[in-house]
Order: C-alpha cells, then sequence, then structure tokens
C-alpha cells in the first residue's frame, strides 16, 4: 500500500510517500523559518497562505523523486490537528479532496501520534511499549505508548511548553528566531556553575512539567546583570552565554529527571524521544548517558525527522489505513485534540 | 461620550502574589467583559489569568496560549476565553481564529498583546498594564468603559490595596 502523506500544522510544510512494502520512498519538507523571521515568530495567516503555495508542488516533487503518478497510490494522510486552524484546514482540504478525486480511502492523523511513531522509521526500531517523551514549541508530554492509539498522558507541562520556554528566553536574550536553537549554539561558549536556574517541580512527585518559571528566572537574572534595566537588555557575551548555558541546563535536567522517573514508575526497557527540542544535543548526550546508567535503550529519529515532517504523517496514516481506519469526505480541522481520545488499532 | 478612567495600582511582590491577587479580582468580574493584558515578555500575563480562572473554580491545567493563540475555559461564569495574539502579523487575522464565534454578548476575554490585534477588536472595558520592576511586577490598571470604571471603583472598595 502506498500513502502519501501531508503536514502542514504549523510552519512547515512536509509530504511524503510510504509504502508498506518498501517503507519510505520519498519525503520533502519546505520550512517556512525565513518567513516568519523577521516578525520573530510563527505568524498564523502567512503560515496558511504559504501552505496553500507549496502543498501541491510538493505533492508533484515527492511523486517525481517516487517516479510514480497519482493514480499509482492507494491513499492520502493528512495532519488534522493539533494545530494552528488555517493551516490544518490547507492540509486537510488537499489531502480529502485529492482522495476524494482519485476515489482511495483518506485518513486524518493526529500531529503527536505522528511524532511518537517517528523513531519507527528508522532502523533498528522500538518495540511496544514504550515511553515517548514528546518535546516541541507547542507540547510536552511524557506518553505511555502500549501501542498504536493506546496512549496514557503520564505528564504534560502546566504552562509552557518546553521549546516555547526556549524561544521566549533567546528572545529575552536578544538572539534571533528561531530561537531555541540559537540559545543551544550560544550555551557551547557558555561556562558551567556561574548561575543555577532552579528545575521547576522536580522536588515532588509527579510528571507534569513548568517551564514558565524559568523563563521568569533568566528575566530577573538577565535584568540583574543589564546595563539596561529595560528591554532591549545589553549583557556582555560571556554573560549572555552563561545565562543560555545555565537555562538549556536546567531544561534539559528537568526533562531528564522526569523522563527517568516515568522509566521507573512504568518499569518499561525502552524511552523513545520525538518533536523539535529532541534534537537537543544537550538532551541527547545526557540522556544517553542516564540511560547507561539505568540500563534502558533511548530510540531518536534522526533530526530531520525531529521536526515537523510528512514522513511521520504518512507512515501513521498507512498504519491507520491498513487497521481499516478512513475519514469521511469531510474537511476539518482540529486545533484541540487529546492524544489519548485516539482509538486503538 | 468619553467614560471617565479609573485608575488603580499595585506593586506585585512575587508569582503567588501574581495568582492570589488575580483570583479576588475575579470576584469582580461578570460577563460580559473584555480585559486587555498588556506588559513584556514574563511579565507575568499567563500567571495572571491563571489566578483569575483560579479564582472563578476553574481547576484544569492552563497551558500558555502562545501555540494555539486561543483557549477556551469553561468557567462557572461561562466561557473564557484567554487570548494571545503575540503571534499575529495583522489584527486582520483574527477573522482567521473564529473571532466572530465568540458571543460578545456573553463571552468574558482576557487578551494578551491586544495591540497586535488593534482595529479588530470588540470594545473593552479594562486595561491591565503588568511592568517589571527588577523581581517584582507593578499592576496598572485603568477604565475605558463604565464598566470597568464600576469594576475598579469596586475593586478599591473592596480594600484590594492600591498605591494612588
Amino acid at each position: 500500500m502506498r500513502v502519501l502523506g501531508i503536514e502542514s500544522s504549523c510552519d512547515e510544510t512536509g509530504v511524503a510517500l510510504f509504502d508498506t512494502d518498501n517503507g519510505l520512498v520519498a519525503h520533502r519538507l519546505y520550512s517556512q523559518i525565513e518567513i516568519h523571521a523577521e516578525y520573530g515568530g510563527v505568524v498564523p495567516e502567512l503560515a496558511s497562505r504559504d501552505h496553500i503555495r507549496k502543498t501541491l508542488p510538493l505533492i508533484q516533487q515527492v511523486l517525481d523523486d517516487a517516479s510514480m503518478s497519482v493514480d499509482q497510490l492507494d491513499g492520502i494522510a493528512y495532519t488534522q490537528g493539533p494545530g494552528l486552524i488555517g493551516a490544518l484546514l490547507v492540509g486537510s482540504a488537499i489531502g480529502r479532496s485529492m482522495a476524494w478525486a482519485l476515489n482511495i480511502p483518506a485518513v486524518a492523523v493526529h500531529h503527536m501520534e505522528g511524532h511518537l511513531l517517528a523513531p519507527m522509521l528508522e532502523e533498528n526500531p522500538p518495540e511496544f511499549p514504550f515511553v515517548a517523551l514528546l518535546v516541541s514549541g507547542g507540547h510536552t508530554l511524557l506518553v505511555d505508548v502500549k501501542g498504536v492509539g493506546r496512549y496514557t498522558i503520564l505528564g504534560e507541562s502546566v504552562d509552557d511548553a518546553v521549546g516555547e520556554a526556549f524561544d521566549k528566553t533567546a528572545k529575552l536574550l536578544g538572539l534571533s528566531y528561531p530561537g531555541g536553537p540559537a540559545l543551544a549554539k550560544l550555551a557551547e561558549s557558555g561556562k558551567q556553575g556561574r548561575f543555577k536556574f532552579p528545575r521547576p517541580m522536580t522536588n515532588r512527585p509527579g510528571l507534569n512539567f513548568s517551564f514558565s518559571g524559568l523563563k521568569t528566572f533568566a528575566l530577573n537574572t538577565i535584568q540583574d546583570h543589564s546595563k539596561e534595566s529595560r528591554a532591549p537588555y545589553n549583557l556582555d557575551l560571556q554573560t549572555q552565554a552563561d545565562i543560555a548555558y545555565a537555562f538549556q541546563e536546567a531544561a534539559v535536567d528537568t526533562l531528564l529527571i522526569k523522563s527517568c522517573r516515568a522509566m521507573a514508575e512504568t518499569k518499561y526497557q525502552r524511552l523513545i524521544v520525538a518533536g523539535g527540542v529532541g534534537a537537543n544535543e544537550s538532551l541527547r548526550q545526557n540522556l544517553n548517558l542516564k540511560a547507561k546508567k539505568l540500563d534502558f535503550e533511548v530510540y531518536y529519529p534522526r533530526a530531520e525527522f525531529c521536526t515537523d515532517n510528512g514522513a511521520m504523517i504518512a507512515y501513521a496514516g498507512s498504519l491507520r489505513l491498513a487497521a481499516g481506519h478512513t475519514e469521511p469526505p469531510i474537511i476539518k480541522g482540529m486545533p484541540r485534540w487529546r492524544l489519548e481520545d485516539l482509538d486503538a488499532i | 461620550m468619553n467614560e471617565v478612567s479609573e485608575r488603580y495600582s499595585q506593586i506585585i511582590e512575587s508569582e503567588q502574589a501574581m495568582v492570589a491577587w488575580a483570583s479576588q479580582f475575579s470576584s469582580l468580574i461578570s460577563a460580559p467583559c473584555q480585559i486587555h493584558l498588556m506588559g513584556n515578555l514574563g511579565a507575568g500575563k499567563t500567571t495572571l489569568v491563571r489566578g483569575i480562572l483560579a479564582g472563578l473554580a476553574y481547576s484544569g491545567l492552563v497551558q500558555s496560549p502562545t501555540y494555539t493563540l486561543i483557549e477556551p475555559y469553561e468557567t462557572k461564569l461561562g466561557t473564557v476565553y484567554h487570548m494571545d495574539l503575540y503571534r499575529l502579523g495583522s489584527g486582520e487575522e483574527l477573522e482567521y481564529l473564529g473571532i466572530r464565534d465568540i458571543d460578545g454578548e456573553k463571552a468574558i476575554c482576557l487578551i494578551e498583546w491586544p495591540e497586535k490585534g488593534q482595529g479588530y477588536l470588540p470594545p473593552f472595558d479594562l486595561e491591565i498594564h503588568l511592568e517589571v520592576q527588577r523581581h517584582k511586577r507593578l499592576l496598572g490598571m485603568s477604565s475605558v468603559s463604565s464598566k470597568g470604571s464600576q469594576m475598579i471603583q469596586r475593586l478599591n472598595q473592596a480594600g484590594l490595596q492600591s498605591n494612588d
């Protein structure tokens, strides 16, 4: 079965072709980062308009890459949520209409299910059950994954997502969008030990996260060392790097503590990490060390499949189509959609 | 005719104090009500919203709406909409977020970064400014409707201490 996958929930347009016999055949991504950089973040309506411009040409390119024509497709999968409503509607409208026109089944995919199944696209995929740490600009989740569609949320952020805290702290530090990777880069030249940030919600039981306080702590530290008392703040380069270091250290450490706690509670042997923050080098290095010490396996998708992409949607969609799940010919987007509300297959 | 604008200000010592203040303040809110929240990144806008929702007996999570832009909450006063317009390129985009679907006769809206939606937001009652002052916050409030003025008058009478 050959399934076309379309991802358009935020600021990346992703299209891919997954073949249940031959695996991932082709994938393409168009990133809107440059468009949004001058605004310092994703601009929802610009994102929707850009998805409209890019999706059809990307579909054509992916088919060309695979040396296939549309009538060789067996199904179409598209992200229906969660995400920005305008952006979701573009992918849903194109995906559902194409399937209608080609008279093939379509399936709506949950964006976060796509992320947590992304490591399955790699060699040596993890077996069920596992714990998934999903970390991005919009989400911070620890999920007990017993099988496809069998999800229990163990913990989530009670305020800001971890990627959002990275981006906002980066902005306070005067770094340009997208701030998270820029902050991580800056942290490389930071000195350990000069600043000590808190590890929110780690000294009490439970698996929820809080990252808003870390952002505020960064703001206070920046103000204490700024030559200007108001924004834009003025820090010397070393102080800027040291704050970036301390922030990243605290954010990573917090994710680490909670992930290990989830592993202990579930007694599972496998942890998967996905989402944009899953590409963070410091997180990966520290998790790998911990996993070795505590004797569990960690799985990551390749870096390009940590961030939003069409491959994970094509793959998740292929599993659901194979299990007989299809979407009626109604175009809709679901900006809020609980992972736990999905059907098991 | 312009309403006489009422004013109120208060130093907030900590995050906990912000939640406590906002929770008390929520008792003065009745639907419909439009409140604009101004202040820089990290000033405590979402914390203030969390306090208001706690005061309105909403006990679930109050996540940042930066990603979803608009989050509805069911409270004892009906639906409260928490919006974050930080990412809007222009106010026109509000049309695409379904702002017209919100029933202005009934709804309570708490809007962060309202300046990004200028020209496309309905008339509002109160403006709350949060200014970062080192580790404290200066909360300033002014009214732009008679309803808003009454709220501030009641706020002063209720003994939520003002520095004015």
